[in-house]
């Protein structure tokens, strides 16, 4: 099976190798195109994970490749949101869509140039998260979801292949999410890139993902695989359906074990 | 703007300042009190007039020495402010030291500046500098470690160097806080140059209140006072007008929407 991402018996702590660890023995492979969820007890190592993939910091053992390279280091061919939009407050939606360009290459060099031809793209992508016009707005003067659909755009401007996504739906309300799983789920099926979500949210990974992996306490590792085999595009009541509600129960149980072991490995909370 | 608003903004601020100046002149005339002690704002604002002069001359000292000090406060501020900021070794090694000079009140470096510089415009524009460097500083510092960390990763998985980093964020999110310790650092500037000229110089509003005072002209002692009043809020006025003209979207809460 041809994987686009892939960790291999990755393993990290925190300040040194007798420093906390954070994921051990850590392996799984995600294909190209895939949609994979991971999900988790608190304090996993679900970031961990993606600052590993995106190759923020090195493991201490392992290998860990993307698009059949090893990463060593910072790779640009990946866009990444977290739950805090993190836009800028002097720059316009826009502009701050646009931040991306001014530093991956070949853009960066471009950019000066060819201004109007990344602007169009930049209108472009926000018109397909529903924020046509919106452009010349400043993020504080746009509402919660609004912001979060600026985050994703900006994750996406420099067309990556691999898109990397913490909790990004975590601090907004229950209506807002759903409609944002929308959004992401038509922006998966029309540009094709790869993704990889962290949350906690079970529903989410359910209704999202292609393939779920469950993931153990800290220090964390794959314990399980669930492949979601519900047709695309899925509809928003798939969510109350029997069988859904049946592999998120399961997934839950999954975790809920997950998270007894822990606490008997771990009887101090840290 | 309406009525209401030209009331609190204009009219409410020099009404009451109308109104301090005469109950000074009232209590002054009520109670007999000696010119030595307090002349009455109409003597003093008569000193002003009579040796207004002298006072603009001194008064340019002051401010020329002021600006310099705060001009270089701001250049040293703002290179220290970036080097901590940028690395937690600088910060670790740099810091103790800035807070440990911090304390020491800038009034006892006088005299070795004078010392080391005789009686001219330097000492009073090394205490201005002295003691307004440090809030430019920590300001400065502070607002670059407020990048939060997710768009840090973002920025960097996108192959940002930590220089791209400072340009297109640290820098941009300090410049609120940088111009907010503007403010803190001109007043402060100020006062340092104020305090030096006290201390000892040949020219300046300092330098004239203590001649004043030793040839017992009361009323142009306080005619000084008013004078670095004024000039204080100028100072502070347009450090204030560049910070709204720069940083408008930190006073967002502010705006109509």
């Amino acid at each position: 099976m041809e994987s686009f991402v892939s960790l291999n018996d990755v393993s990290l702590s925190y300040g040194g190798e007798q420093g906390l660890l954070a994921v051990s023995g850590l392996s799984m492979s995600v294909r190209k195109g895939e949609f994979a969820a991971v999900v988790g007890p608190s304090g996993c190592g679900k970031s961990t994970l993606m600052k590993l993939t995106t190759g923020l910091v090195r493991p201490q053992k392992g290998q860990i490749a993307v698009d059949g390279k090893r990463v060593f280091g910072p790779i640009s061919i990946v866009g990444m949101a977290f739950q805090n939009p993190s836009l800028l407050p002097w720059r316009t939606t826009l502009d701050n869509i646009m931040l991306p360009l001014e530093i991956v290459e070949p853009h960066r060099q471009r950019l000066g140039r060819h201004r109007d031809e990344y602007v169009a793209k930049a209108e472009s992508v926000l018109e397909l998260v529903g924020l046509k016009g919106f452009g010349a707005k400043f993020p504080w003067q746009l509402s919660g979801g609004m912001q979060q659909r600026s985050n994703l755009c900006r994750a996406l401007i420099h067309d990556p292949a691999l898109l990397m996504l913490d909790e990004p739906f975590g601090a907004l309300d229950a209506f807002t999410r759903e409609e944002l799983w929308g959004v992401i789920r038509d922006l998966h099926a029309a540009k094709g890139f790869t993704v990889i979500l962290v949350t906690h949210d079970l529903r989410e990974a359910v209704y999202l993902a292609d393939r779920v992996f469950v993931m153990s306490a800290r220090p964390g590792r794959v314990i399980q695989e669930r492949t979601i085999d519900f047709a695309r595009p899925r509809p928003i009541d798939l969510i109350y359906k029997a069988e859904f509600n049946e592999i998120v129960h399961e997934l839950r149980e999954k975790i809920a074990e997950a998270r007894a072991d822990a606490v008997a490995y771990e009887p101090a909370p840290s | 703007m309406s009525w209401g608003g030209k009331t609190e903004k204009l009219i409410a601020p020099l009404g009451f300042t109308i109104l301090l100046l005469l109950l000074w002149e009232v209590v002054c005339r009520a109670f007999s009190i000696p010119q030595m002690i307090l002349p009455t704002a109409t003597e003093t604002f008569a000193a002003l007039w009579t040796f207004r002069a002298v006072i603009f001359d001194n008064a340019l000292v002051t401010l020329w020495t002021t600006v310099v000090g705060f001009g270089l406060a701001i250049v040293v501020g703002v290179a220290l402010g970036i080097g901590i900021g940028w690395h937690r070794a600088i910060y670790s090694a740099v810091y103790p030291i800035l807070v440990a000079f911090n304390s020491i009140p800038k009034v006892a470096v006088v005299p070795v500046l004078i010392l080391w510089f005789g009686l001219g415009a330097m000492p009073a524009i090394l205490t201005a500098f002295l003691i307004s460097f440090f809030p430019i500083i920590v300001n400065v510092a502070t607002g670059l470690a407020t990048v939060e960390p997710e768009l840090e990763d973002v920025l960097r998985a996108l192959g940002a160097k930590k220089m791209q980093i400072m340009r297109k964020v640290g820098i941009p999110r300090s410049l609120p806080h940088f111009f907010g310790s503007l403010k803190v650092a001109i007043t402060l500037a100020f006062v340092g140059a104020v305090v030096a000229e006290t201390a000892g110089a040949s020219k300046g509003l300092g330098k004239l209140m203590l001649d004043a005072q030793a040839a017992f002209q009361v009323p142009v002692v306080f005619a000084c006072l008013i004078v670095l009043s004024v000039l204080g809020i100028l100072l502070y006025a347009v450090t204030a007008l560049v910070e709204r003209r720069y940083t408008g979207w930190a006073f967002r809460s502010q705006q109509n929407l």
